[in-house]
């Protein structure tokens, strides 16, 4: 794994029809540590899968660049979007198997699947599963492929709390296992603390980095909701410029 | 079943006419041809052209219908084309076809195809349309190959559409192939039905109809439906 880079000077939608052409991101600098998890908060709306989409290769109309080591090329993918998008026909272990190659697929795939809680159910057909399940499968495709870095695009939205609890601590048990380096899209700051080493809050439209914030708490702490709802208090009270965006 | 029969007996008993015959009389007569082997012999040679030309308007027509549907300028481009094409009544692709390249087999073949084509590439078109770009961003993401995205993301989503294709294709092709029989060809269906026309030989004219719709029913039953059973399989 390597440390990733990423300078975006701007990117801009074309205007359509009345309305202007619309600046989504501005002067934006990241700097990702490889095996850092890294969340990034900031309001609805703000360009935050935009920018996912532009680190993921989907969209390339934008200026500036991406690092990874030293060599101008986009990152291996692991995505993990707001909605699974499992492929229907296919059943949960093939749709993992297709984005491997077909003959280390059994040995990648059966552990992934075990630590997902998922072994019972690599057979059946995404309409079958619930949305945590299908969450689950998703992370798992994401993570098969061995990835420079992982994005996840508010993976846990609409998710009932218990349920969204679940996953979450299934992900970091994944996580701390093959630590990778992780892009963490979400609003919710108690979320980010949970499971963040740092926190960048990033601005309305146009996007720009506002302030970073490393977590000092300790990963075996992070389940207790008192310490991770002090610290929040602690971040208002500290950084009143992310008030706003919480 | 036995009412229709039933009701078809007593019509043709109480008109007694030549050109209503029994269904016995229907009976008996595509048994004798099927014994001397004259009805399996142009049903045969239809199949085979309809096969033969089935194949390469939906083969054609898929690929060019997925292209159209991802190429706004393209698809612009030919727009007005297969509206055109979609709308020349078969009889006169298939005189033409006939006058430029001589009453031959590929002359019926191609003339089949190109009434059968506009007609795949719109609906294999509109399929493309729809298809879902969340799926096809999923698939740039992990890096699939052209290969992999054609069969395992969009041909996937395409099936209904190709399904459709596939069934209102048929039963179009039957209808043209056996004018095209009729107008330029010595043997097959269409070329019989004519016979029996000139002959006014309604029961022939009836026992071949009742072949065909067999045929027809078997197809649906043996290749369409079990294809149909296997693709939903996924669905709730």
């Amino acid at each position: 794994m390597t440390d990733i880079q990423i300078n975006i000077n701007s990117k801009t939608y074309p205007a359509i029809e009345q309305a202007g052409h619309h600046l989504a991101i501005a002067n934006l600098k990241l700097s990702l540590k490889s095996g850092e998890f890294i969340c990034l908060v900031g309001p609805s709306g703000c360009g935050k899968t935009t920018l996912l989409n532009i680190i993921a290769g989907l969209d390339n109309d934008y200026q500036g660049d991406i690092l990874v080591g030293r060599q101008h090329t986009h990152p291996k993918i692991g995505y993990i979007f707001q909605n699974p998008r499992l492929l229907p026909w296919r059943t949960v272990r093939e749709n993992i198997e297709l984005v491997l190659d077909s003959r280390e697929s059994a040995t990648i795939i059966d552990p992934l699947l075990e630590v997902m809680q998922l072994t019972q159910s690599q057979n059946v057909y995404p309409e079958r599963l619930s949305l945590g399940m299908s969450r689950r499968v998703s992370i798992i495709r994401a993570f098969a492929v061995d990835p420079d870095v992982l994005l996840m695009d508010e993976p846990f939205v609409s998710l009932d709390a218990p349920t969204a609890r679940q996953v979450r601590e299934l992900l970091l048990k994944l996580w701390q296992e093959r630590p990778h380096t992780v892009l963490f899209v979400t609003h919710d700051l108690r979320e980010a603390i949970a499971l963040a080493d740092r926190i960048i809050f990033l601005s309305a439209a146009p996007m720009t980095v506002i302030s970073e914030i490393i977590v000092p708490i300790p990963r075996a702490e992070r389940h207790n909701e008192n310490a991770i709802e002090a610290f929040r208090q602690q971040l208002i009270n500290d950084y009143p410029e992310i008030k706003q965006l919480l | 079943m036995l009412a229709f029969l039933a009701v078809w007996q007593g019509l043709a008993v109480y008109l007694n006419s030549y050109t209503f015959p029994t269904p016995e009389t229907v009976a008996r007569f595509f048994w004798q041809d099927c014994l001397t082997g004259q009805l399996p012999f142009h049903l045969g040679v239809t199949l085979l052209r309809l096969v033969v030309s089935f194949a390469i308007a939906m083969l054609l027509g898929c690929a060019i219908g997925i292209v159209l549907g991802r190429n706004k300028k393209l698809d612009a481009f030919f727009d007005n084309w297969l509206v055109i094409f979609l709308n020349v009544p078969a009889l006169v692709t298939i005189i033409l076809c006939y006058v430029w390249f001589g009453l031959v087999e590929s002359a019926a073949i191609l003339a089949v195809v190109i009434n059968k084509l506009p007609n795949v590439i719109v609906t294999i078109r509109e399929g493309t349309r729809t298809l879902d770009q969340d799926l096809l961003d999923m698939a740039r993401c992990f890096h699939f190959s052209k290969r992999k995205t054609l069969v395992h993301v969009i041909w996937p989503q395409l099936h209904p559409f190709v399904m459709g294709a596939t069934r209102s294709g048929l039963a179009l092709i039957w209808k043209i192939i056996l004018v095209v029989e009729l107008l330029g060809r010595s043997n097959g269906m269409g070329y019989q039905l004519h016979l029996f026309f000139q002959l006014f030989d309604v029961a022939g004219i009836l026992a071949y109809t009742i072949a065909f719709v067999t045929v027809i029913q078997l197809i649906e039953l043996l290749v369409l439906k079990p294809l149909d059973k296997k693709s939903q399989r996924w669905r709730r």
